[in-house]
C-alpha cells in the first residue's frame, strides 16, 4: 500500500469540566488509505469525538492531544488555523448526521453548494454554478434545477442530506469523514443515499471514515471496521470478517440485534465487563 | 381486543388537507402483539394516535374491548389503553422524580395503594425502589424508557401502545427492553400494537404485522411468514431488504420506493 491518507496515533480528546476531566478519546490509533473504514460504537464511546477531533472541530473546553496526527504528510497538530481552514472542506470534508440542523434554513440549497465551492476554488459565478448543478446531478436529484433553488425545509430528509453530500464532495476532497449520515433516513432512502456515496466515493477515489452505531450496515458498507468502547478501540477487523470478531464487545454487539432469518428469546443481552474499559 | 374498520385520519382543510390514514382496518385480539411497519410518512403512528384519542378519527370506528371508543374517551379507556413513546428524554416530566411520575396516573384515577403500586411497578421493570426519588436526568436512556413502560403498566391497562419503544436506544439497550415487553406480555397477558420502522424489531415482538405506505395498508402479514421468505408484496420485499444492511447491487430499491 502507498503512503496512508490519514495517520492517527495516540489520539485523545479531553474535556475539562468543573466536576473534573472527562477523557472522551483515549488512545486511538489507526491509519486509513484510500479505503472505507467504519467506525462503530455505542452512544458515548467516542466515535464522533474521534470524528471533530481529526478536522479540529472539538468543541471547547476540549482539548485535543495526539502523538501523531496527519495527513497527507501534513502535521495537523501544528499547521496554522488558515492552513486548517482550507483543507477543512477542501480536501477533508464532513457529512453530518441531520440535514435538518446542518444546512443553512435560509439560503437556498443551490447557493449553499456554491458558497462551498468558492471558498477554496478561485472560479466565477457562473463556473461555481455549473459545478453545483453538476453535483447535484451526480447525487442523483431528479430536478437539479428545481432543487438548486429551494430552501432547505422545502426538501425531505434523504433529499436533503443527498444536498449536503453534494455540498461536500463538490470542492473533491481526498477524505471524507460522515458521521451517522444516514441514521436521521428511512431504511429504503438511507440505501439510496448509500449507494450514492459508494459510487462517488469509489468513483474519485477518495478515503471515507464512515461513523455510525449500526454494525451491521457498517460491516456491509466499509472495508475496515473499528469498534469503539469507552473512548478507545477495542477491536479493529475486516468488515467481511466481523462473524470471527473475537472482542465480547463486539460479539455482544452482533448477538443482541433481532433478526429476521432466526428467532431467539429471550435476546442475548450484553453484560459490561468493566475491563473493556480499561 | 382491539377491532379497527375503516379508519380515516384527515389533517386540514382545504389546500392544506392531508389524508394521513386511508382506509385501514384490523383486528388485534386478547393477548396478541401487532406491528404496524412503514417509513416516516406512512400513517403509522398516526394510526396508535388515533387510538388513544391524540389523532382525530374522521371515519370509520375504533373497537376496544367490544365497545365502540368516545371522543373524548373516558378515564375507563386509559385505564385499559395505555402508550408509551419513542423518545424516553422527551417524554418523562425533567422536573419531575420518578415517584411523582408514577403517581400521577394513580391521583388521576383515584388508586388507593399508590405506595404498593409504585413499588411494585418499579419492580416489574426490573429498576428497584432506589430508583423511587430520581429525577429523568439522573437515568440512562434505557432505565428512562423502563420508566416510561412502568408509568404506562401502573394503571394495569390490558393493551400497550407502543410508538418506536427502542430506536432511541443503543443495540445492548434495545435487547434488555425488547426482552422486558416479550416477558411483561406473557406474564400480564398483555395485547400489544407496537409502531416501529425496523422490521426486525417487529418480527421479534410480534405474531402479526401490517404493512403500511403513505397512508395505506400494503400487507398483512405474520412474522413467521417473513422468517420464511413468504411476504408477496414488492414493497415488503424491499424493506426486508433493506433491513439486511447495504448492498453493492444496483437494486431497484430506490425505484420500488418511489414508485
Amino acid at each position: 500500500m502507498t503512503k496512508p491518507l490519514l495517520e492517527v496515533e495516540d489520539l485523545r480528546v479531553r474535556f475539562h469540566l468543573r466536576t473534573g476531566t472527562v477523557e472522551a478519546v483515549r488512545g486511538v490509533s489507526f491509519q486509513l488509505g484510500r479505503e472505507r473504514l467504519g467506525i462503530v460504537g455505542e452512544s458515548g464511546s467516542g466515535k464522533s469525538q474521534t470524528g471533530r477531533a481529526i478536522l479540529g472541530l472539538t468543541p471547547p473546553p476540549g482539548e485535543v492531544t495526539a502523538k501523531r496526527l496527519t495527513f497527507d504528510g501534513i502535521d495537523l497538530q501544528k499547521v496554522s488555523k488558515r492552513t486548517l481552514r482550507e483543507l477543512r472542506g477542501g480536501r477533508i470534508s464532513m457529512v453530518m448526521q441531520d440535514p435538518k440542523y446542518s444546512l443553512n434554513p435560509v439560503m437556498t440549497i443551490g447557493e449553499q453548494i456554491i458558497e462551498a465551492y468558492q471558498a477554496h476554488a478561485k472560479a466565477s459565478r457562473a463556473e461555481a454554478r455549473d459545478r453545483a448543478l453538476a453535483m447535484l446531478e451526480a447525487v442523483k436529484m431528479r430536478d437539479p434545477q428545481r432543487v438548486f433553488s429551494l430552501y432547505p425545509h422545502e426538501v425531505s430528509g434523504g433529499m436533503g442530506q443527498r444536498a449536503m453530500i453534494a455540498m461536500m464532495l463538490v470542492t473533491d476532497p481526498d477524505l471524507l469523514i460522515a458521521d451517522e449520515p444516514t441514521s436521521a433516513l428511512d431504511v429504503t432512502v438511507s440505501m439510496e443515499v448509500l449507494r450514492i456515496l459508494d459510487e462517488l466515493v469509489s468513483e474519485r477515489g477518495m478515503g471515507l471514515i464512515f461513523i455510525s452505531h449500526d454494525l451491521k450496515l457498517v460491516s456491509s458498507f466499509c472495508d475496515r471496521v473499528l469498534v469503539m468502547y469507552a473512548g478507545r478501540v477495542v477491536e479493529e477487523l475486516e468488515a467481511r470478517n466481523l462473524r470471527e470478531a473475537k472482542h465480547p464487545y463486539t460479539q455482544g454487539l452482533m448477538r443482541c440485534l433481532p433478526t429476521l432469518t432466526n428467532d431467539v428469546r429471550p435476546l442475548p443481552t450484553l453484560n459490561r465487563d468493566p475491563s473493556w474499559a480499561l | 381486543m382491539i377491532d379497527i374498520q375503516n379508519l380515516n385520519v384527515v389533517f386540514g382543510t382545504g389546500r392544506l388537507r392531508v389524508e394521513a390514514v386511508k382506509n385501514v382496518s384490523f383486528t388485534v385480539k386478547q393477548g396478541e402483539a401487532y406491528g404496524l411497519v412503514g417509513e416516516s410518512g406512512s400513517g403509522k403512528s398516526t394510526v396508535l394516535r388515533a387510538i388513544c384519542g391524540l389523532a382525530p378519527i374522521s371515519s370509520g370506528q375504533v373497537i376496544v374491548d367490544g365497545k365502540p371508543v368516545t371522543s373524548p374517551r373516558t378515564k375507563d379507556f386509559y385505564r385499559t389503553v395505555q402508550m408509551v413513546f419513542q423518545d424516553p428524554y422527551a417524554s418523562l416530566h425533567p422536573r419531575h422524580t420518578v415517584d411523582r411520575t408514577l403517581s400521577e396516573p394513580l391521583a388521576i384515577h383515584g388508586v388507593k395503594d399508590a405506595e404498593a403500586r409504585i413499588l411494585q411497578a418499579l419492580r416489574e421493570v426490573g429498576l428497584g425502589p432506589s430508583f423511587r426519588f430520581r429525577y429523568p436526568h439522573q437515568l440512562s436512556g434505557g432505565q428512562r424508557q423502563r420508566i416510561a413502560i412502568a408509568r404506562a403498566l401502573i394503571l394495569r391497562p390490558k393493551v400497550l401502545l407502543l410508538d418506536e419503544p427502542t430506536s432511541a436506544l443503543d443495540a445492548s439497550v434495545q435487547a434488555e427492553i425488547l426482552n422486558l415487553l416479550d416477558d411483561l406480555r406473557r406474564r400480564l397477558g398483555l395485547t400489544y400494537i407496537l409502531v416501529s420502522h425496523d422490521l426486525a424489531v417487529v418480527a421479534h415482538l410480534c405474531e402479526r404485522l401490517l404493512v403500511m405506505r403513505h397512508g395505506e395498508a400494503v400487507e398483512e402479514t405474520s412474522s413467521s411468514a417473513l422468517r420464511s421468505g413468504g411476504a408477496s408484496n414488492e414493497y415488503t420485499q424491499s424493506l426486508i431488504q433493506a433491513s439486511q444492511g447495504f448492498t453493492r447491487k444496483p437494486a431497484d430499491l430506490a425505484a420500488a420506493a418511489n414508485g
